[in-house]
């Protein structure tokens, strides 16, 4: 027996107690040594590295030897010209994005939760679950094709019709509708998944005696079923409204052009033209923007979770 | 979800009321309207991707190939900036899906285990970086300061473990697995590597499969972010850069397009290509797609019982 502590008072005890626990299970954290090692390199050590935001960084003093300077950067990107618009162009685009993107999913969910018939029911989630897989350069690709001011589906159907072709992918003013609806009809399917999961757990005794009671499908749907998914759908609400911030990156950079930058420039993609593009690269500076971003994201998230606890019990955490 | 259905079934046969008829019509019609409105894109892009060049340039494509024709995809096939593509994106998403199972299993089955001191210090270390990370261009210096800019390497080491997929392995191996067979395991005098190898990965087979699909599909095969700002060399270019300089910045090698004198000819080829080079692209996984597409529901779930 390797534990053979003498009666040393209780402490000393519980300490050898603790020690035996972690030798005996020595080898699950031979397990956790890779990912770990990963988890501090890949996770932590940035987190440790943007530190920079309040140095001024130059590559040859290094992270440590770049000299301080307070909260001059963060000063510098509320004072500028472009702190204005990138924040309201991000939440617009989130929230527009949240409103038209939160309630449509659930809807399919209930909608299909109806249907008995398999093969109608499998062919409806087959299809709408399909466009989840198509990738961001494709899908804002189709979308340049799509709506092409010559050879787009836009551009034929209004030749059928005698119409002038719209070139909305021109039009700055349709930027937002084409982001949030793309992305609509890219992920409501899939966001249903979660949903038709959560209605199958839905106890049949409940339905049954509503039935029994004389309710219809629709009373049905709105006293068993919305219920029912009422805490998924508070959970993932608090989730997206803690990423406000973090507009879709990929889809937005690829969307851009000279033409639409004045609505279609949010914090994350100016946080990598200023780190990564601009001809004098200004590290310190993006990773303020990007530093002030996370901070503000992650109060959002613990304010609207604490909102959520409060005011209806369903909550992240 | 069976038993559901047909309790379902036996309830309407005895009353389904008008009303409720009714309704049942307006939901179809409304699944209906939305599952078109889901193809017609996907119609339109493959239509047209099979038409000639002179009809797509007339914009007359609407759903239905008009002058059938396989030129654009001809034209693709002889294209070796993106068969490149394809291969770098194959390779990526083969040995980075392994690395990212690999990882995320291992993690995961330790941290499942009750016993195991330090637990929840350590998973909480993995789920805080899904809310707060060092930021884009920190870990870009991190990624220069280890040389990996501009390799292989700067594609696969980086995605390691995703914290939404390490929850559901941990979930997955807690409702799953029976302490009690574990505690039998090491009562047979098993070590904990020869339980994990012998009795937890058999198991594990199902959510593997869920967590390689997740990691193939999202952070590989579809990402592109990763390559512009690591990489430089043309040669390493998954094939969602070269979809990206072909689709978004509507940049051809015009090599391709000499042959063809007349410009408007010329022009109508430069769309169509875009077309076929969509239908390729999208081709792989959506042939996967079917025969996976219970998994990812599968995944989702697990996830969702948390």
């Amino acid at each position: 027996m390797p534990y053979q502590v003498k009666r040393k008072g209780k402490s000393a005890e519980r300490w050898g107690k603790f020690w035996l626990r972690i030798r005996r299970n020595w080898q699950l954290y031979a397990l956790l040594a890779l990912p770990l090692i990963w988890l501090v390199v890949f996770r932590y050590a940035p987190m440790y590295g943007a530190q920079i935001a309040f140095r001024q960084y130059s590559p040859a003093f290094g992270i440590e030897g770049s000299p301080w300077v307070g909260l001059a950067n963060f000063e510098r990107f509320l004072n500028s010209p472009k702190f204005e618009p990138v924040i309201i162009n991000t939440l617009v685009l989130s929230f527009y994005s949240l409103i038209a993107g939160f309630p449509i999913p659930i809807l399919l969910a209930l909608s299909l939760n109806q249907v008995r018939a398999r093969m109608f029911r499998n062919s409806v989630q087959m299809i709408t679950y399909a466009p989840h897989f198509i990738s961001t350069v494709v899908i804002v690709g189709m979308l340049f094709q799509f709506l092409h001011p010559r050879v787009g589906f836009t551009a034929s159907l209004a030749q059928l019709l005698g119409q002038s072709p719209p070139n909305w992918m021109g039009d700055p003013g349709a930027f937002r509708h084409i982001f949030v609806w793309s992305g609509v009809w890219q992920e409501t399917g899939f966001s249903a998944i979660i949903y038709l999961a959560v209605l199958s757990t839905v106890d049949p005794a409940l339905h049954e005696a509503a039935v029994v009671d004389g309710a219809n499908r629709l009373q049905r749907i709105r006293y068993i079923d919305i219920p029912g998914l009422l805490p998924t759908a508070m959970v993932l609400l608090v989730l997206s409204t803690g990423r406000v911030l973090e507009v879709a990156f990929e889809k937005v950079y690829l969307m851009q052009s000279p033409l639409n930058l004045g609505v279609a420039e949010v914090i994350n993609t100016y946080v990598y033209k200023v780190g990564l593009l601009s001809p004098i690269l200004d590290f310190s500076y993006s990773t303020a923007i990007g530093l002030l971003k996370g901070i503000v994201g992650l109060i959002l998230l613990i304010a609207v979770n604490y909102a959520a606890r409060r005011m209806t019990d369903n909550s992240v955490w | 979800m069976a038993s559901m259905t047909s309790y379902e079934s036996n309830i309407n046969k005895v009353n389904e009321s008008a009303f409720d008829r009714v309704f049942m019509m307006g939901n179809t019609a409304f699944l209906t309207i939305i599952t078109v409105i889901i193809l017609l894109p996907l119609i339109f892009i493959i239509a047209a991707s099979f038409s000639s060049a002179e009809a797509v340039i007339a914009g007359r494509v609407t759903l239905w190939p008009v002058d059938f024709s396989l030129l654009g995809y001809e034209t693709i096939f002889e294209h070796k900036k993106v068969w490149n593509g394809f291969a770098n994106s194959l390779f990526y998403t083969f040995f980075g899906t392994i690395f990212n199972v690999v990882m995320t299993v291992i993690a995961a089955y330790p941290l499942s285990r009750q016993d195991l001191i330090g637990r929840r210090v350590i998973t909480i270390a993995f789920v805080f970086t899904m809310l707060f990370s060092g930021g884009l261009i920190p870990t870009y210096m991190v990624v220069r300061d280890l040389g990996l800019l501009n390799t292989r390497w700067a594609m696969i080491l980086p995605t390691g473990i995703g914290p939404f997929n390490l929850l559901i392995t941990i979930t997955f191996f807690r409702t799953t697995i029976p302490p009690e067979l574990i505690e039998a395991a090491r009562i047979d005098g098993a070590s904990d590597f020869r339980t994990f190898r012998s009795i937890i990965l058999p198991l594990a087979r199902p959510i593997i499969a869920v967590l390689a699909l997740f990691y193939a599909v999202n952070t590989h095969w579809n990402t592109y972010f990763q390559a512009l700002i690591y990489l430089k060399d043309q040669d390493l270019f998954p094939l969602q850069i070269v979809l990206r300089e072909i689709l978004i910045q509507n940049s051809i090698d015009a090599s391709m397009l000499i042959d063809i004198e007349d410009l408007v000819a010329r022009e109508g080829l430069r769309e169509l290509l875009k077309y076929s080079l969509i239908v390729v692209a999208s081709v792989p996984v959506m042939i996967i797609y079917p025969f996976v597409q219970k998994h990812f529901v599968k995944g989702m779930m697990i996830g969702s019982v948390k």
